[in-house]
């Protein structure tokens, strides 16, 4: 692996997601609601700083459940498909680059860029919230910007792994579209909905809460903001008690997990099917 | 330098290149020629290793498969499809292309920008450039490293008559500079212009390979050979050449012959032993 290629493609990447519609229209937009979100949440609190941040952490978490991971699916998928169908994927692997440094260099990239974008809007929102008066716990607040980066670098490497295995951009949107509407709707009213239906009991709930990336960082996001999982419910409360301290490291390694498997398997297909 | 062993490239059921086999010397010049799904754009990108392929190909004594990006250093790559990111400035996308290449640090692009008519154009983005310009800018990427090899996959397919001769006489002062090259075309005379030898692919598999001199031959081409006489002259002609035993017609202001390969030149000798006049012809 040649890091000094990757680095190339690393700078390429950040360069492109300066100048890619989507890319600009989502951290725009994310910027944009999570402001929106922070002014609603101290003007409702009566005055500026009464629980500003808590409840703009709270507000903030929906949000993120929305938009992050559609920006990292759309983004992660738009990324070789469109390079395929475009030619320019033949022509950066005609130059002297494996397909290793060149898919590793795309997704830091991305990921690179994914991440300046939620920090910007984090440190917009943070500023208001500063600037108004708000007292709060500020590690509470990075450790939301954290864990927003893993679900947007999780939802980028599923986008890429989409992206490896279909020769068409339009197709790989249409299905990052796709999956992305199943993980948000599985996330609340498809796991009560087959709770409620199927009469799951609370390990299998956690199980199957757990197997998506979007509830193990809701998990993880309602555990910075109260330390306990009660607002969950029995699976929040079977989960809080049986991992205990453990909980933290479960939710932010599935986190990982969900990283760098899908990019893992995008590497196999990619190698497999070559450039077309 | 380059060496193709027993090369299959199969798409599912479709097989786009069959136990193609050949050789390519050093400084020479070889076309891949043939109609469209002959296979040649295949066989290109089997060569840059783009996709897996059966079979064995060496470059300089590397192997393409398991030392590709060695391979890939060797050789300067020119695409049918302008695949550029066309956001990108000229002299952008070279400085990019170089830093992938390797190219020294403090690389002087000027050189290679005046011998390729576009140092005028270095600021405009490549979506601005026209199909002769982005090809020449292909050939300058490819060109950045100083590689021995050029591998072109029909480098002028896109590019109109004047264009496309003002990047033949580039090809051919690369080729008298020693570069050696594989290209792949379906216009006759390009491969004429540029090929010392020529490979005639049909449903992937190699049909001939021969100098493009000896293609009519080894291919058994009729040529039809309109010639263009004086009026009088017409109907003489037509009865020398009958009694030659040559399919001869009228046609217009001339007649039209069907002449074997190598033999263009028995008809224009009968005519001038007849004391016939020629003013014009055309081989189609």
């Amino acid at each position: 692996m040649d890091f000094e290629n990757v680095l190339i493609l690393i700078q390429k990447e950040l360069r492109d997601a300066l100048r890619n519609r989507w890319f600009l229209l989502y951290a725009v937009a994310f910027a944009g609601l999570s402001l929106a979100l922070a002014w609603f949440s101290v003007s409702g609190a009566g005055s500026y700083g009464v629980a500003g941040f808590g409840r703009t952490t709270a507000g903030l978490i929906n949000l993120i459940l929305l938009i992050v991971p559609l920006m990292g699916l759309t983004l992660g998928a738009m990324s070789l498909a469109g390079e395929r169908e475009r030619g320019t994927l033949v022509y950066l692997l005609a130059q002297p680059i494996s397909g290793a440094e060149l898919l590793l260099g795309k997704f830091v990239g991305l990921a690179l860029a994914l991440s300046a974008a939620l920090a910007i809007g984090f440190g917009l929102t943070g500023l208001l919230m500063a600037v108004a008066g708000g007292g709060g716990d500020f590690l509470v607040y990075g450790t939301l910007l954290a864990l927003s980066v893993l679900l947007a670098v999780a939802s980028l490497s599923v986008g890429f792994l989409i992206s490896a295995a279909v020769r068409r951009a339009a197709t790989a949107v249409g299905l990052a579209l796709f999956l992305w509407l199943i993980l948000v709707y599985f996330g609340d009213l498809g796991l009560m909905g087959t709770a409620a239906v199927v009469g799951l009991n609370v390990q299998q709930l956690l199980a199957l809460a757990l197997v998506n990336p979007l509830q193990v960082f809701k998990i993880a996001a309602v555990l910075n903001l109260r330390d306990n999982l009660e607002i969950l419910g029995p699976a929040g409360i079977y989960a809080f008690r049986t991992y205990g301290g453990a909980l933290w490291a479960l939710l932010v390694g599935l986190l990982l997990v969900w990283i760098v498997a899908p990019f893992a398997l995008a590497t196999a297909v990619f190698r497999k099917r070559g450039v077309i | 330098m380059i060496e193709v062993r027993n090369l299959t490239k199969r798409f599912g059921r479709f097989t786009a290149v069959d136990d193609l086999s050949f050789t390519v010397g050093r400084g020479e010049a070889v076309a891949l020629w043939g109609a469209n799904g002959a296979g040649k754009t295949t066989a290109v990108r089997c060569l840059l290793n783009l996709f897996p392929y059966e079979g064995e190909i060496t470059v300089n004594g590397l192997d393409a498969r398991r030392q590709s990006k060695e391979v890939r250093r060797l050789i300067g790559f020119v695409p049918q499809e302008l695949s550029f990111h066309d956001d990108m400035s000229v002299a952008e996308t070279l400085v990019f292309y170089a830093r992938l290449k390797k190219a020294p640090d403090g690389f002087d692009f000027e050189p290679l920008l005046e011998r390729l008519r576009l140092t005028e154009h270095v600021q405009k983005r490549v979506g601005e450039l026209s199909g002769g310009l982005k090809q020449r800018l292909a050939l300058a990427v490819a060109l950045l490293s100083d590689p021995p090899i050029l591998v072109l996959d029909e480098p002028t397919a896109s590019l109109d008559i004047r264009s496309r001769e003002e990047f033949l006489t580039l090809l051919r002062g690369l080729k008298r500079a020693g570069k050696t090259m594989v290209f792949s075309s379906h216009h006759l005379e390009e491969i004429t212009a540029l090929a010392d030898r020529v490979l005639l692919l049909e449903g992937g598999r190699l049909v001939v390979d021969a100098p493009p001199d000896q293609l009519e031959r080894q291919l058994n081409w009729e040529t039809t050979l309109h010639l263009y006489l004086p009026d009088a002259g017409i109907d003489p002609a037509l009865q020398t050449l009958a009694g030659l035993g040559m399919p001869v017609s009228r046609n217009g202001r001339g007649v039209r012959v069907q002449v074997r390969p190598g033999a263009k030149g028995e008809v224009l000798r009968a005519l001038h032993e007849a004391g016939l006049d020629v003013d014009d012809f055309s081989v189609e």
